[in-house]
């Protein structure tokens, strides 16, 4: 630790930190441009100027550590100003510089009101300019359908820069030419490369970089600000849903240092308008084939005429991805009233099942504990398509110094080097049986970690997968006082709370696999689109975009999307997150908890709640972990290792295959967007040119 | 530099293929670098990626080089469009790089580059034969032989128009030329006789101290002459070229020369002289630490006015507003300031 006086004030700071850390932690405030907290410093915008005693100018504070000061005469601590007349001038100076080039079009610009530029312009600045020459020009970059440029506007701090190659991992922007003829373009301007490119438009302190889908479409001061939690992979990444009237108008990244740092994915921010597009707004009921619209009333009637004359033996129950803890034990609730055992969570026939216990299906090391972690072994996941920011701290964890990685499964582009060890269960079981040369590296790891994905355990023989990977994870001691490195990691934002609440075939129950070939004469389909099921099944389906659920449909029971309820979620790690409703569902759409309560009355088994408060309360008796919510329970890991570990089991011969197939397509609510389906036909582009 | 862009597509060769011996320096050029540390070659190898394409660099050229340094492309792009001596654009068989900084110019350089673009063209084009093309750069640092211009790899000296067309001649018809000095000297030494640095003063050690007499009797002049003019030409009231609005107001550096010798004071500050005269100090550098936090590094070179010579007005430019004035007196405000109502509006904004 140092001592430091800011501005008067003096604080004890680590040496490593910078001025303008410092100057933070004393309470003074330093405005700066290029400077960002999760990027490497650049100190190009000089925004950051403070007064150093002793220093004959103005240094940048952004780029001058601590340890770097001297100290007075007499020993006493270094002193920086970060009010004095100089100060004053020197951020007048360097506002008045970048004001130069910067057009006045903040009338017309989207980054108007949540500007950087505009903001410290105001606080900052000086009232009028002096410079009376032709401004600089730049020609409009193309970056792809999800940001757009517009160039004039730049002031070269190159946050998108050190972005896209430091913590997307994908460098395809840079700075050409030099001095005021610098511009920021990507190599040929090709689109984009990275899942997580839309961060550079958040990035960008001014409107040179916005968000293209949303561009032109509200001024932020118009919306309403929802804090939520994103649903399209198992992350749960804290978003801000901001909606205008009924509407969605866009999500934006929340910091959570334990999740999502400040990123999101690509798929997380844009799928604004699939949220509008292809919702089921009404009741339908199939009638000679044909889906006709219905009143509620009609279509709980058609259901409970079916359900009635049917053994429960014959009824079933599926739970799509989307799925909140909520509508799923509603859900559970009354298919138990109704005597049915047939349920299941796993559409993808994943092989997790709670009675393993917790441990066993849980990412146990936490996201934030993959940087802790000093060797990783992937196995069947693509963790840069299946849960994109799990990949970004696999890749701060490397960019700190590289451990060992290596990955048995696709051999795909992970942004980061590693080794590649081979491609299905027959080189985890010779690593398992310890005739790999990676297996010294687990042992003598302090903190190994093994993240097993869903394209391990998606599979037939996915139980004796997981109890190999369990039984190595036992023999390289990943799990021990203090550290979990067995992780397995979801895709679906609803299994980890879907097997908390026990969502899997109970005695004789059959599993989704099953049921969707027809071995039920009633099928309840609680949003699960990813799933062919059999003809001859009557299917309710309840859920929330005309996808493949809803054609297959007899019933159709109009829901509410992950922005238009309240629901509980559970993210990988077993974090249970909060979604708060940010508009409402349209049309007669209704929130899944209150379909499932009305559909109860009609069946005569009405379920014991009337508000979303009492549904909790009872909730929450029952399975006391989910009112601990934004916290992770941690599970025993020894028992579940155990328990698994001693399945044993014969392993298959087929590849690990990813689950995901196409990032931008993996939910309904993805495949109504229109801004998705483009970056879906761009990344096949991109991909074949890679292959050629 | 403005100018500075790729080449069109279809200029840009198919291909770009290291040869041998572009492969083999780079080898060592990589390494001279510990490893994973190649990046580090990437000016030497497209240096030499230059040469082998003939004096520029196609684009073909960048990604080979990125692909050998394991580089992304555009990481390459980046060096490549940084430093002007990469030529995007394909060059004449004879690349003409003319010194167009001040010392050429003082020598003749604007009868060099006439000739340029008489006999070659506008620059950054390559003349039709394909023989010539040139570019103005700065400073080639040969001043002492200027004007001068760099063709290829080698300096051409001395330059009158004359020389310089028999030099284009020559180049164009594939007679020998000579480089370095186009009129027969030896590399920078005198040309014909010895004309500087005869005065035997220089070497007897009479000028040792002879600084410090000279100002003596400049302030004894300054005393006599004219303190009261230097008063009259001083504006009264100084006034930042900006409405105070909280800005430091910066004031006269605190002690000059002039300031001094008006105030009737020796202009030199007897306790500096006294510095000055020892012999043991290099240089006079304690201000910074002896008063430990100055208020303000407050330079002497404000742009308030600070007069440099008496009666001499500081140059009033057009655009620059003059220091002093207030700036709604500026003569070409273009903020509309100048549109009063009922004075015609700003003639750019009607087309709507």
């Amino acid at each position: 630790m140092a001592k430091i006086i800011v501005d008067g004030v003096e604080v004890d700071v680590p040496a490593e930190y910078t001025l303008l850390q410092a100057a933070e932690a004393a309470g003074a405030e330093v405005p700066r441009f290029c400077y960002h907290e999760r990027l490497s410093i650049a100190g190009n915008c000089r925004m950051c100027l403070v007064e150093v005693k002793g220093a004959p100018k103005p240094v940048a504070s952004c780029a001058w550590g601590v340890r770097d000061c001297r100290p007075g005469p007499n020993g006493e601590p270094p002193e920086i100003s970060t009010k004095s007349p100089t100060v004053k001038k020197a951020r007048e100076g360097v506002m008045e510089f970048l004001l130069i080039n910067h057009p006045l079009d903040c009338p017309i610009c989207d980054q108007g009101g949540q500007c950087d530029l505009q903001d410290q312009a105001m606080a900052y600045g000086v009232d009028t300019s002096r410079y009376h020459e032709n401004k600089r020009a730049v020609t409009d970059k193309y970056l792809g359908p999800l940001v757009r440029t517009s160039m004039n506007r730049c002031i070269h701090c190159t946050r998108c820069v050190r972005f896209t190659a430091e913590v997307a991992g994908v460098p395809d922007l840079g700075a050409l030419w030099r001095g005021e003829d610098m511009e920021i373009t990507s190599y040929l301007e090709k689109a984009l490369g990275s899942e997580l490119q839309a961060n550079v438009a958040d990035l960008c302190p001014v409107g040179a970089l916005t968000h293209k889908p949303e561009a032109f479409h509200y001024r932020p001061w118009e919306l309403t600000k929802t804090d939520s939690v994103d649903v399209m992979d198992a992350v749960g990444s804290s978003i801000r849903v901001d909606s205008r009237g009924r509407e969605v108008m866009r999500i934006l990244p929340r910091v959570n240092e334990a999740v999502n740092e400040e990123w999101i994915t690509d798929k997380t921010r844009q799928i604004v308008d699939g949220l509008r597009l292809q919702r089921l707004d009404r009741p339908f009921v199939r009638e000679n084939g044909r889906l006709r619209p219905a009143s509620w009333q009609e279509a709980f009637a058609t259901i409970a005429g079916r359900v009635k004359g049917t053994d429960p033996k014959r009824i079933g129950a599926i739970v799509g991805d989307l799925a909140a803890v909520e509508e799923m034990y509603a859900l559970k609730l009354l298919m138990e009233s109704l005597g049915v055992t047939n349920i299941d969570a796993r559409q993808d026939g994943s092989v997790l099942t709670p009675v393993y216990g917790r441990g066993s299906y849980l990412f146990n090391t936490t996201i934030a504990g993959i940087e802790d972690a000093d060797a990783i072994l992937i196995v069947g996941s693509n963790p840069r398509i299946e849960a994109s920011l799990v990949n970004v701290r696999i890749r701060k964890r490397w960019r700190a110094a590289p451990p060992p990685i290596a990955m048995i499964g696709e051999h795909a582009d992970l942004t980061y080097p590693y080794e590649y060890l081979g491609a299905g269960p027959e080189t985890l079981s010779e690593l398992a049986a310890g005739r790999h040369s990676f297996i010294e590296k687990l042992r003598g790891a302090e903190r190994p970690l093994i993240i097993v994905g869903q394209g391990a355990l998606s599979r037939p023989d996915g139980l004796a997968v997981l109890s190999t990977v369990a039984q190595l994870a036992r023999d390289v001691g990943a799990v021990k006082d203090g550290w979990n490195g067995f992780s397995v990691l979801h895709t679906a934002a609803s299994r980890v709370g879907a097997l908390d609440l026990g969502l899997v075939p109970g005695e004789w129950g059959l599993n989704a696999q099953t049921m969707a070939q027809g071995e039920v004469d009633v099928l309840f389909n609680l949003g699960a689109d990813e799933i062919d099921i059999a003809s001859g099944t009557f299917v309710i389906y309840q859920g929330t975009h005309g996808d493949r659920g809803a054609h297959r449909a007899d019933v159709i029971l109009p829901a509410a999307t992950y922005t238009e309820k309240s629901g509980t979620y559970v993210n990988t790690e077993g974090r249970v997150q909060l979604a708060n409703r940010a508009a409402f569902a349209p049309g007669e759409a209704r929130e899944d908890w209150a379909i499932l309560r009305a559909l109860s009355d009609v069946l005569g088994h009405r379920l014991p709640f009337d508000s979303l408060n009492a549904l909790r309360a009872k909730l929450y008796t029952q399975y006391p972990h989910f009112a601990a919510v934004e916290t992770v329970q941690p599970a025993d890991g020894f028992a579940a290792i155990q328990a698994l570990a001693n399945i044993g089991g014969t392993l298959g011969r087929e590849a690990f295959m990813s689950p995901v197939k196409d990032f931008y397509l993996t939910n309904p609510i993805a495949r109504a967007s229109g801004v998705m389906a483009e970056c879906s036909a761009l990344a096949r582009e991109l991909k074949l040119e890679a292959a050629e | 530099m403005a100018v500075r862009k790729l080449a069109p597509e279809d200029m840009q060769p198919e291909s770009f293929v290291l040869s041998p011996e572009t492969e083999a320096f780079a080898d060592k050029e990589i390494a001279k670098y510990p490893s994973g540390r190649q990046a580090s070659a990437v000016i030497a190898l497209l240096g030499k990626a230059q040469q082998q394409a003939g004096g520029w660099l196609p684009r073909k050229a960048i990604e080979a080089v990125a692909a050998k340094l394991d580089m992304p492309v555009i990481r390459v792009m980046e060096v490549a469009t940084f430093y002007t001596m990469f030529n995007l654009e394909p060059v004449g068989k004879y690349f003409i790089q003319f010194c167009g900084t001040t010392p050429c110019v003082l020598r003749g350089a604007g009868d060099i580059r006439k000739v340029l673009e008489r006999r070659v063209g506008e620059q950054n084009h390559v003349s039709p034969d394909g023989t010539f093309s040139w570019l103005e750069v700065e400073c080639l640092g040969a001043c002492s032989n200027a004007p001068m211009v760099q063709i290829n790899d080698d300096y051409y000296e001395d330059l009158t128009t004359e020389n310089f067309e028999k030099l284009l001649d020559d180049l164009a018809a594939g007679r020998p030329v000579k480089t370095g000095s186009q009129i027969g000297r030896n590399r920078s030494e005198p040309h014909e006789a010895v004309n500087t640095l005869q005065d035997p003063a220089l070497y007897d050690g009479s000028l040792v101290g002879a600084w410090r007499k000279r100002f003596d009797e400049q302030a004894k002049a300054a005393e006599t002459a004219e303190p009261a003019a230097a008063m009259a030409s001083i504006p009264q009231e100084v006034k930042a070229a900006k409405p105070a609005a909280g800005r430091p107001i910066e004031s006269d550096a605190a002690d000059t020369p002039a300031k001094r010798a008006k105030e009737g004071q020796t202009p030199i500050n007897p306790s500096d002289q006294k510095e000055a005269a020892d012999p043991s100090k290099a240089t006079k550098g304690d201000s910074h630490t002896e008063s430990g936090a100055r208020p303000a590094p407050q330079s002497g070179k404000s742009y308030v006015a600070s007069p440099t010579k008496d009666g001499e007005a500081v140059p009033k430019s057009p655009t620059t507003p003059e220091a002093g004035t207030p700036p709604a007196q500026a003569e070409t405000r273009r903020d509309g300031s100048e549109s009063k109502p009922g004075v015609t509006v700003d003639k750019d904004n009607k087309t709507s």
